[in-house]
């Protein structure tokens, strides 16, 4: 497969093979559109750059959600993972977030032969350097041989390639990920445009040779005894599983970063692009928390037969022999050899208010964007946009409207809301308090707010929406049991239940939701509750537990949705609406928002210039 | 479920008539319980409009306006009514206990908006009146945040945001190096606030006071002129004024208007230790009013050397008024003594005479404080209704909050509501608020 023929045009087109590229490839590719995916070697699809972990609060939700509209990104984890964990197991289900230790070799592998398996979907190698461009739409892209890929919608998912720069110490590579080039004339292209673009970065720490850390010296951390999956399609975890170790920094450590902090590329001052707060280097601890006595370091295994081990929490943009240095003074590490040092990234992004919902450029038609390039971090919060802008990139070539997911039904829809109303000032990564209406959107329903959608919109596939249907017919019957089966407080009181006298009959829900009443006690009233499968029970002892709550956020939800329904059109001409600030209007201008809702969330818009905004779409209404 | 909203259409303060207008399905309803009944629609009717308790606030016009012929389209009231604060924060009272609810700025326009009532022209012009009344609220907002109200308000926000970092962080960061007791250092945090918002809930004695009127007793020695500044505030000569000392053996008291409210002012004798038994009747009386009035004028002849410028004294508290009386005669060790005994209290000092602009100058600084007492801030009075009804529903959502502190994420979701709360009074607050008093309070990250 050297050379494609030129005169294809396919439905569409994927750059990039990272996690944006590959779920955006396997969307397009699964509502049936006719899909290319393009990505400098065929070889590295599919690779975690990063740490070597998928899942957690927050992002573990999205992962449930990508694989709830039948994504990659989940069933690949639970083929590749060697220790999972589920976060916040002992909090309630809201929160509770699935993670897994990855194997990087198996995910990369896992992940290219389902690609290769996916029907409609050709993987190419070749280093896009340009788009095509007719009339202000993009009608394809052109390689660094000139060679020529045409598609009206194009997904570009270049992560920190744009214009990537790594930093470590006085050392300044022009390159994408440590080893591979990166892309200038793309980025040239996209600054050609006019769009507001920005300089973020982020940051790596050393991998280490594994057998020259003293495991002995260490606490261990194991995966949970039954690993739970991200995967809603079920399947045992084959993979032999694995502990990570534990460590921290301490005094000496703090001394000899701090005594060498010039030589970082943050604090040397040749560093412009704005890091994460959330995942600060060690310079950044050191500096800011420097009155701790020391800072954790979780060491990951990279793999069941990889050697290599990532030292969680110490990335660093210090010169190699500085972070020998100061690795030897941790606690396990005091011989540790150095596969590859640390080093910042910073690369160019997208404001990503440039964007509609779907993820399409407003002022390059056909061009979608997702991942890093929109000032996001993370796997996951790529993924997730990936699917967002291959499955609509699939749907506007072949004329579907668009699929949009709101902040009410998926922390997709919070995400990408996030995005396009607010801009990014760090790079974005997904927390629950993000979502307003968190104790809704769970790891544990995202199949019941999102797998039907996905079948609707055609791009669940068949296995899936059966065991779908199936596990809903249950989920139903059990909830109209729930409501239906119940105990007058005198059956409840010889039943052993403590319960108000009130005369009032309580329903299997309501009697669950008493903190004193478990599904045990009342499967010794009910004998058939015995029968109830784990997943059937386990959301109506949530149902119950959250019961108050959900009835308060659908009140809220139905307020929101209100807004939400006020659509407003794409062109609507701001300039020759009266009566708005000529602030709100640029701010009306810059992010075009689709709905009153999105309006009244950008900063600075008034409620008069919304009241101006209604009155407009009523009158269109009318 | 929209929800039945009035508000203030006049601009508050002291004029002539003031309209209260009110919005939603149970404006009938309503209308008929504050004493509005047998309405024609869109005329109006001289009515006398009660509380819940049938007692009489105030008598003026009311009219009906039933959807859709009406401002919003939906079932429309109007209330006409005496221009006075007192009036106004009655009327908004009783229909609060009705459980209607102050409008936000712009609601009754968006209402009429959604139901097709505006066309856009005159919504444009509107939107304009909507930014300039949300724009009235921010600097309301700002002037209360440089007052001791607005102060108090901050410190809830920052104190609920504060607590709301240590649960969102439990609860988004289970695998970072956290304090290990990050959760429960909420929960003290979280009472004492919960304690806060029902002191300042609970609202004291105001209900009181405006209904009945606010309490001013003048007190001190014998002949301080005491009844002189009785009168001529009063401007009239309700009590007997005599040149002899201890003429004013029982406690008089006069009714006078401040600021649309009701206030009491008493005139009672001199505060001596007597033999008389009749006049020592009168001392014990007017000791009585006087230390449970709401604000004490202590009067000290500022001319006097008797030494009796103590008499009161011990019923005097910091909040209280020295007035150092007979200004016009020159100061002796009388007014010398209180001044210092005043200042050493923290007490404020105003002196006056019998001139005209003294009198006006006590006139306005009792104003101004009974403004203060009774309304709180300087607020209108549906807007101080509108930030109690938040204030509340701050306080309901910490309470709830408290009991759920065993689950953090449904702890959350009741502090979060509880700031949503206290936002749209102080201004608005996004999740960054949160995550970054999160990011600054720990060490996140690996």
């Amino acid at each position: 497969m050297d050379r494609l023929n030129e005169a294809t045009v396919w439905d569409v087109i994927v750059i990039g093979g990272g996690h944006a590229g590959c779920e955006a490839a396997s969307a397009a590719a699964r509502s049936g559109a006719a899909t290319l995916l393009l990505t400098h070697k065929l070889q590295t699809i599919g690779e975690m750059s990063c740490n070597p972990a998928i899942g957690g609060v927050g992002k573990g939700h999205l992962v449930r959600e990508i694989d709830a509209l039948d994504g990659l990104m989940g069933r690949v984890a639970d083929a590749s993972g060697i220790q999972f964990r589920m976060l916040n197991a002992s909090r309630g289900p809201a929160v509770r977030g699935p993670r897994a230790q990855i194997d990087r070799r198996l995910y990369r592998e896992n992940m290219q032969a389902a690609l290769k398996a996916q029907q409609g979907l050709t993987l190419h190698a070749a280093a896009v350097e340009d788009l095509i461009m007719v009339d202000g739409r993009v009608l394809g892209v052109i390689d660094r041989d000139g060679v020529h890929y045409r598609s009206c919608a194009v997904v570009l998912t270049t992560g920190t390639f744009l214009r990537g720069v790594i930093h470590r110490g006085d050392e300044r590579v022009e390159a994408g990920r440590a080893g591979d080039a990166p892309s200038i004339g793309l980025a040239q292209r996209l600054y050609a445009q006019g769009l507001a673009m920005g300089r973020l970065k982020t940051g790596t720490p050393p991998r280490l040779d594994g057998r020259t850390i003293d495991w002995a010296k260490l606490a261990m951390q194991s995966g949970d005894p039954a690993p739970t999956r991200f995967s809603f399609l079920g399947g045992p975890i084959t993979n032999r599983q694995v502990q990570c170790g534990i460590t921290a920094t301490n005094a000496r450590t703090h001394a000899i970063i701090a005594d060498h902090l010039n030589e970082s590329a943050a604090y040397g001052g040749r560093l412009s692009g704005k890091g994460p707060r959330y995942c600060p280097s060690i310079e950044d601890k050191v500096v800011r928390f420097g009155d701790r006595e020391g800072h954790q370091i979780f060491l990951e295994p990279e793999g069941l037969d990889d050697d290599t081990v990532y030292p969680n929490g110490i990335s660093t943009s210090l010169a190699a022999a500085t972070q020998d240095l100061f690795l030897r003074t941790i606690p396990g590490l005091e011989a540790v050899a150095v596969f590859r040092y640390g080093y910042a990234i910073e690369y160019d992004y997208v404001d990503p208010r440039e964007l509609t919902e779907t993820l399409e450029l407003k002022r390059l038609p056909g061009l979608y964007l997702a991942g890093q390039i929109n000032g996001t971090t993370g796997y996951e919060e790529a993924g997730a946009q990936g699917l967002v802008a291959g499955l609509n990139a699939a749907r506007a070539s072949t004329g579907q409207p668009a699929a949009v997911f709101r902040r009410d039904e998926a922390y997709i829809g919070v995400m990408i809301d996030d995005l396009i109303t607010r801009g990014v000032t760090e790079p974005y990564r997904m927390f629950t308090s993000r979502a307003e209406y968190r104790l809704r959107l769970r790891a544990d329903n995202a199949d019941q707010r999102l797998t039907q959608r996905g079948i609707d919109l055609g791009c669940v596939g068949a296995d899936r929406a059966e065991a779908y249907q199936a596990k809903a017919v249950i989920l139903g019957a059990v909830r109209t049991a729930a409501e239906r089966l119940s105990l007058t407080p005198g059956q409840a009181a010889q039943a052993g239940f403590k319960i108000t006298q009130d005369g009032q009959s309580r329903s299997l829900k309501q009697l669950l939701s008493h903190p004193e009443i478990d599904f045990d006690g009342l499967s010794e009233v009910w004998p058939e509750l015995a029968t109830w499968p784990d997943f059937a029970r386990e959301q109506i002892e949530i149902d119950a537990a959250y019961h108050g709550y959900l009835d308060r956020q659908d009140a809220d939800v139905a307020l929101f949705r209100k807004d939400e329904e006020l659509s407003l059109p794409a062109g609507l001409d701001y300039a020759a609406l009266g009566a708005l600030s000529n602030e709100v209007r640029e701010k009306l201008t810059a992010v075009r928002p689709a709905t009153i809702g999105q309006a009244a969330r950008i900063e600075g818009v008034t409620p008069g210039a919304i009241m101006t905004l209604l009155a407009h779409v009523r009158r269109r209404a009318a | 479920m929209n929800q039945t909203i009035f508000a203030l259409a006049t601009a508050p303060g002291r004029a002539a008539v003031a309209i209260i207008r009110l919005s939603g399905r149970g404006v009938r309803q309503a209308l008929n319980q504050i004493g509005a009944t047998r309405l024609k629609p869109r005329q109006a009717s001289l009515r006398t409009f009660v509380n819940a308790c049938g007692e009489p606030l105030d008598t003026g016009l009311a009219i009906w306006f039933p959807a859709p012929r009406s401002y919003t389209g939906e079932d429309c009231g109007e209330l006409q009514i005496h221009g006075g604060v007192g009036v106004v924060d009655s009327i908004s009272r009783a229909l609060v206990e009705l459980g209607l609810r102050p409008a936000e700025a712009g609601e009754f326009t968006r209402r009429a908006v959604e139901n097709g009532r505006l066309d856009l022209g005159q919504a444009e012009a509107i939107g304009d009146l909507i930014d300039a009344e949300s724009r009235g609220q921010s600097r309301q907002a700002i002037n209360q945040l440089n007052g001791a109200l607005g102060r108090r308000y901050q410190d809830w926000r920052t104190r609920l945001i504060r607590t709301l970092a240590d649960l969102e962080a439990a609860v988004d960061f289970p695998d970072e190096d956290l304090p290990s007791d990050v959760m429960e250092r909420a929960a003290a945090p979280l009472r004492m606030l919960l304690e806060d918002l029902n002191v300042a809930l609970s609202d004291g004695a105001r209900g009181r006071q405006v209904r009945e009127g606010f309490r001013v007793a003048f007190i001190g020695a014998p002949n301080a002129g005491k009844s002189s500044l009785f009168n001529a505030l009063l401007g009239r000569s309700a009590a007997i004024v005599s040149p002899t000392a201890g003429t004013t053996r029982d406690v008089i008291e006069a009714h006078i208007d401040l600021e649309g409210y009701r206030v009491i002012i008493s005139d009672m004798a001199g505060l001596v230790e007597s033999d008389d038994i009749i006049e020592a009747e009168g001392v014990r009386r007017a000791r009585s009013w006087a230390g449970s009035a709401d604000l004490r004028l202590w009067v000290v002849d500022h001319a006097g050397v008797t030494g009796h410028w103590r008499a009161g004294q011990d019923l005097v508290r910091q909040t209280d008024l020295l007035v150092l009386n007979k200004s016009d005669l020159e100061v002796a060790e009388d007014g010398i003594s209180a001044s210092n005994v005043a200042t050493d209290m923290g007490l404020e000092m105003i002196s006056a005479s019998h001139s005209p602009r003294e009198i006006d100058d006590l006139r306005t600084w009792l104003s101004a404080r009974v403004g203060i007492e009774l309304s709180g801030t300087d607020f209108p009075a549906t807007t101080r209704l509108r930030h109690a009804a938040l204030l509340t529903l701050a306080k309901d959502h910490v309470g709830r909050a408290v009991q759920a502190l065993g689950q953090p994420e449904l702890a959350a979701e009741d502090v979060r509501l509880a700031v949503r709360a206290l936002a749209r009074v102080t201004g608005t607050i996004g999740v960054d608020d949160v995550l970054d008093e999160v990011f600054a309070s720990f060490c996140i990250g690996k």
